[in-house]
């Protein structure tokens, strides 16, 4: 294979045996492991990688890391497309297929660059001024062909078929950053016996120094302290992992990519992991990255920072071109020039500063490389790519000259990366002397070390680490190691002083003609930030949000400082004066397919399934969510369909004996000599007074006075009862009970426990329950004056301890057995089958909430927190003459004659059906807004032939005979129907008492 | 992301506990007749930055209802006692007013 016009030969971090095949729009190319795709594309000679957002222009990669605003590719193919992803983090792996995004409707004709042409019209502000406010429908018209022109990557629509991990972590020390700083603080701290995790988003260790020479001193040094540290037990090393939000009390959340693993989700492998670290203390040492000039043309492709260059160079063994032109304001980019010249065919330094360190300028001339001071840029030379800069000397733009040149490496001085440090809400601090933000402070147990802090020089970056990993240490308790440090290069590069000898420019002058870009993914010029200044938007938080600047995938890592810098250049004021915006998590973008983690699907939450949940699937149930259970919805004996299963069902129960699993209510054992008066106080009735053996229907209030739950409670004993909630209220009760027991009430001597999972209930209902009972028990009493109607007996059949409770919720003659879960198959499928000459059978959910209908029972949808005793009928239930809680409020509880309560409602228009959530109006009233009330709950009814519901209405029962309208506008229907009351079926209840 | 230290398990995430309220206000007797009291209990609420009085239930530990002091600015977690032991109607104990 060929190497590559731009490959070097230099040794880099690549292995040239091990070449990668990968694709870019379906065309075959090769690179190197270690390689990423930015690095492999530049070393086939890839100059335009995309187009700009909203101008179109060519554009190539300008950083060679986390910061590129340029390089975005959708990487993967089909299901595992994925948009936005910067081409400078892309591991190469063998068969990578990469799309480029930014060109529609393709890079050779592209529409979007007559964008170029209408520039003026897109000036900041455009999007607001065009698309919002009065002609606001015109953005809802444009939009989709703005954003596909934008050229932002396309989300897909199937289904993501890797797999992701959540998981938490706990350690003593976290650092955040394996550069210079990081592994000097995770040495020491380790050294000091604390268990220290390193977080690191590079593949490798070393920061900036991946981007030296791998033939030089800090190569030695790196590899060493890489040794060293993979030697001590107590220290993880995190590779490929961001810490992308640090929040409150030490907790960090990483996010580890294992891309470049190929991860088979069918092996269980994940694709990213996402750790939650509790740190007892963190070191920030995230380091810095450089930032760009800003002059008119500033994006032609060729055009990158001075860092960049050299870490493709060193890293990478590419030369991104073969004529440089070296343009900074500081120190740092003569390490760029230095190391480029054996490589290529010429290098020059253009400083913008009137002097140079001798140091520099020494080895400058030693090299023969020529150094011009007080350089400006008064033009750029190339559109698709760089050809050339004109350089002039001084603000009179004196002595222009061009040099040609393809390569342009730019360096506005260091941004420390002090995003994560500021995500407890301290805001970063100005320092005048490295022209850069630092952290303000850290929250107690965070330390800073290195670039982070303004520390730019190698040996002070290290030192501060090391003196950071002992405060770390010794905040957690431990004495710091005796032991010194392996020392670092002692003898600084000339060009690696801790200030970089920085001149701050935030907009070099001369540079009159061509837009001059602050941010490049969202092609915000300096025009621009004029504009928003005029127009009065001077806060860099408007400033943003007006001109969109820092609002791309890349959040402005390489433009925010700049953009600060002109627009308090304008205002004329410092810019420590002029804040900064707020950092927020996510430091980088995270697929939100590794926050769920596992919860996907039917992961998604908890299921609940009861004790008989395999007998139900293994005899033709068919299952239906119900809160966080699954339950029978109706049985296939009865039918194919609900609609047909659910009308035999009902018809088996009414008329001879039906089985219905019951165990989803909620149960909750009340024991203790204050029991009695326990449940007088939560309960608006009475059970002080309840008979031992006997149960009870009550009904709990809030404290506001309004519905909250209702159930049967049973009393076993003069100081035990057994308590029922509604499925969908078990939890929110128990913790209720628990919390008047603990806060409100601590006098009283009562425990509460769930028993839910621990018996298993069936409903046992029919005109033949009994008979089924003595048939499946015989021996037994099961005659009225033994277990009358809302009695109680505790039963030992065999050795298996049983709940027997004569309770109706169908309105026939019904027993709930309770039994203990694991029995509970065994008694289930023993009940069946002694009533099989019955014709017993079980019944589901469907039939269950219809019988319920036809007796007028309220359930889930009419116990509703918003309605009080009075609505739902239940107002002669409370004991106003005992405290109990809600008492004082329900009294005051909204009144008045047309506050809608419950009646039932029965159709009057045969072949017509009602519909749960119908709005009700009264005949011949027009149908419009939300009407008098509203269907609750409703059934076809067998035993009266016609769809019956019960609802809310206005005035309830005063209007019981009149006729309404029951309007669902979603399906354009009306249906006449008349009030009548809730209890269709056997008012009287003589079918109980049997 | 709280940790909560609960006196009974030990410091665990706040995912394991669940929010109960306001813990600064007393919580009227059982039958007090005036609607007011109850009003002003359910229904007025103090939104102070600083140092706050909450309930919080550890619920998937040891179900205990807590007296946590949070700190709405920064999440601190201060003092955790047991609401049983905070005093009858949860309204004194340490760092009460
Ligand atoms: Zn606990």
């Amino acid at each position: 294979m060929t190497p590559g016009p731009g490959r070097v030969r230099a040794a880099g971090r690549i292995d040239r045996d091990r070449p990668l095949g990968f694709s870019l729009d379906g065309r075959a190319l090769t690179g190197y492991q270690g390689d990423t795709l930015a690095s492999a594309l530049l070393a086939g000679g890839a100059r335009v990688i995309g187009r700009s957002f909203k101008y179109h222009r060519p554009r190539g990669f300008l950083t060679a890391g986390v910061d590129d605003p340029n390089g975005l590719f959708t990487v993967g193919e089909g299901d595992r497309a994925e948009p936005n992803a910067q081409g400078t983090m892309v591991e190469l792996t063998e068969g990578l297929s990469a799309r480029s995004q930014n060109a529609w409707p393709s890079v050779r004709f592209d529409l979007g660059a007559v964008n170029a042409w209408f520039a003026p019209l897109l000036r900041a502000g455009f999007y607001y001024k065009t698309f919002m406010g009065p002609t606001r429908r015109s953005w809802m018209t444009y939009e989709r062909l703005i954003r596909r022109a934008a050229g932002l990557g396309a989300a897909r629509h199937e289904p993501d078929p890797d797999r992701y991990e959540t998981r938490y972590a706990f350690t003593d020390v976290l650092v955040i950053g394996a550069g210079p700083a990081g592994l000097g603080a995770a040495l020491a701290a380790a050294r000091s016996g604390a268990r220290v995790m390193l977080a690191e988003q590079d593949g490798l260790l070393g920061g900036t120094l991946l981007a030296d020479p791998v033939t030089g001193d800090t190569e030695v040094w790196r590899t060493r302290m890489e040794a060293e540290l993979r030697s001590l037990a107590g220290l993880q090393i995190l590779r490929h992992t961001t810490a992308v939000g640090v929040y409150d009390g030490g907790t960090v959340v990483l996010v580890t990519r294992r891309d470049h693993c190929r991860p088979d989700p069918a092996a269980g492998e994940a694709l990213q992991i996402v750790t939650t670290v509790r740190a007892k203390a963190l070191i920030h040492a995230t380091g810095a990255i450089e930032r760009p000039l800003v002059f008119g043309d500033n994006d032609r492709p060729g055009i990158m920072l001075a860092s960049a260059a050299r870490a493709y160079l060193n890293r990478y063994a590419v030369a991104c071109g073969r004529r440089a032109v070296v343009l900074t304001n500081n120190d740092s980019a003569y390490a760029a020039a230095f190391d480029l010249l054996p490589h290529i065919d010429s290098v020059m330094v253009a400083d913008v500063r009137r002097d140079v360190h001798p140091s520099l300028a020494a080895q400058a001339a030693s090299l023969g490389i020529e150094v011009q001071t007080s350089a400006v840029v008064a033009g750029v030379l190339g559109r698709a790519a760089v050809r050339g800069v004109v350089l002039g000397r001084g603000e009179g733009r004196s002595r222009l000259r061009s040099i040609a040149c393809d390569l342009v490496c730019m360096s506005g001085g260091w941004s420390p990366l002090a995003h994560l440090s500021c995500h407890g809400g301290i805001k970063p601090r100005y320092r005048k002397d490295r022209a850069a933000f630092v952290p303000g402070g850290y929250a107690p147990g965070h330390f800073g070390a290195g670039a982070l802090t303004g520390a730019f020089s190698l040996p002070t970056a290290v030192e501060e680490g090391w003196e950071a990993g002992h405060l770390a240490a010794a905040f957690c308790g431990f004495t710091p190691a005796a032991q010194g440090l392996q020392s670092a290069p002692q003898a600084a590069a000339p060009w690696d002083s801790d200030s970089h000898r920085i001149e701050p420019v935030w907009q070099l002058p001369g540079a009159r003609a061509g837009k001059a870009f602050v941010d490049f993914q969202n092609d915000v010029t300096v025009r621009d930030l004029v504009i928003a200044h005029q127009e009065g938007y001077g806060s860099l938080e408007h400033l943003k949000r007006y001109t969109t600047l820092g609002m791309g995938t890349d959040q402005g890592k390489t433009s925010n400082i700049n953009a600060l810098g002109i627009m308090a250049g304008l205002r004329g004021i410092g810019l420590e004066d002029a804040g900064t915006t707020t950092f927020r998590p996510p430091f980088t973008a995270v697929r939100v397919g590794a926050l769920a983690g596992r919860h996907v699907g039917r992961h998604f939450r908890p299921m609940r399934r009861s004790s008989l949940h395999d007998w139900h699937l293994a005899h033709g149930a068919q299952m239906i969510e119900a809160g966080p259970w699954l339950r029978p919805w109706y049985y296939l004996w009865a039918g194919a369909t609900v609609e047909r299963a659910y009308l035999e069902e009902m018809r088996l129960v009414r008329h001879a004996v039906g089985l219905s699993d019951i165990s989803t209510l909620g149960k909750i054992d009340v024991q203790g000599p204050d029991a009695a008066e326990f449940l007088d106080r939560v309960y608006v009735n009475g059970f002080a007074r309840l008979p031992v053996g006997k149960a009870r229907y009550g009904v709990m209030l809030s404290d506001a006075g309004t519905i909250f739950d209702d159930g049967t409670t049973t009393r076993l004993a003069d100081t035990r009862y057994f308590m029922t909630t509604t499925t969908a209220g078990a939890e929110e009760v128990l913790c209720w009970l628990e919390f008047l027991l603990q806060t409100a009430w601590p006098d009283l001597r009562v425990h509460v426990t769930c028993v839910t999972d621990e018996w298993a209930g069936m409903a046992i209902a029919g005109p033949r329950a009994r008979d089924a009972l003595e048939r499946a028990f015989p021996g037994q009493d099961f005659s009225n004056p033994t277990l009358p109607h809302m009695g109680c007996r505790d039963l030992v059949v065999g050795r298996v301890p049983m709940r027997l409770i004569r309770l109706s919720f169908s309105g026939e003659l019904a027993y709930e057995l309770y039994v203990p879960a694991g029995l509970g198959p065994a008694v289930w499928e023993h009940m069946l089958l002694s009533g099989e000459p019955l014709g017993m059978r079980p019944y589901g959910l469907e039939a269950l909430a219809a019988l319920r209908i036809e007796k007028g029972h309220i359930a889930g949808s009419e116990v509703d927190p918003r309605l009080s005793l009075a609505d739902l009928g239940l107002g002669r239930l409370a004991r106003y003459e005992k405290p109990f809680v809600g008492r004082e409020l329900a009294a005051r509880a909204a009144s008045g004659p047309e506050r809608a309560s419950l009646v039932g409602i029965e159709c009057l228009e045969p072949g017509k059906r009602l519909r749960g959530g119908a709005i009700l109006f009264a005949a011949g009233e027009p149908v419009r807004g939300h009407g008098r009330g509203y269907v609750t709950s409703v059934t076809w009814s067998p035993t009266l032939e016609k769809f019956i519901a019960i609802g809310l209405f206005a005035g309830g029962l005063d209007h019981l005979g009149e006729e309404i309208v029951c309007a669902f506008p979603l399906k354009g229907e009306r249906v006449r129907a008349r009030i009548t009351s809730p209890v269709f079926l056997d008012p009287k209840g003589e079918r109980l008492h049997v | 992301m709280l940790a909560i230290h609960c006196p009974l398990c030990g410091e665990r995430p706040y995912t394991e506990f669940r929010y109960g309220g306001d813990a600064s206000k007393r919580r009227p007797a059982l039958g007090t007749m005036a609607p007011e009291a109850w009003h002003d209990y359910l229904f007025l609420f103090d939104n102070p930055k600083g140092p706050h009085r909450e309930f919080w239930q550890h619920d998937q530990g040891c179900r205990q209802w807590l007296l946590v002091v949070r700190d709405t600015a920064t999440n601190a977690v201060g003092e955790v006692i047991l609401a049983r032991n905070a005093g009858a109607g949860a309204g004194e104990g340490p760092g009460g007013r």
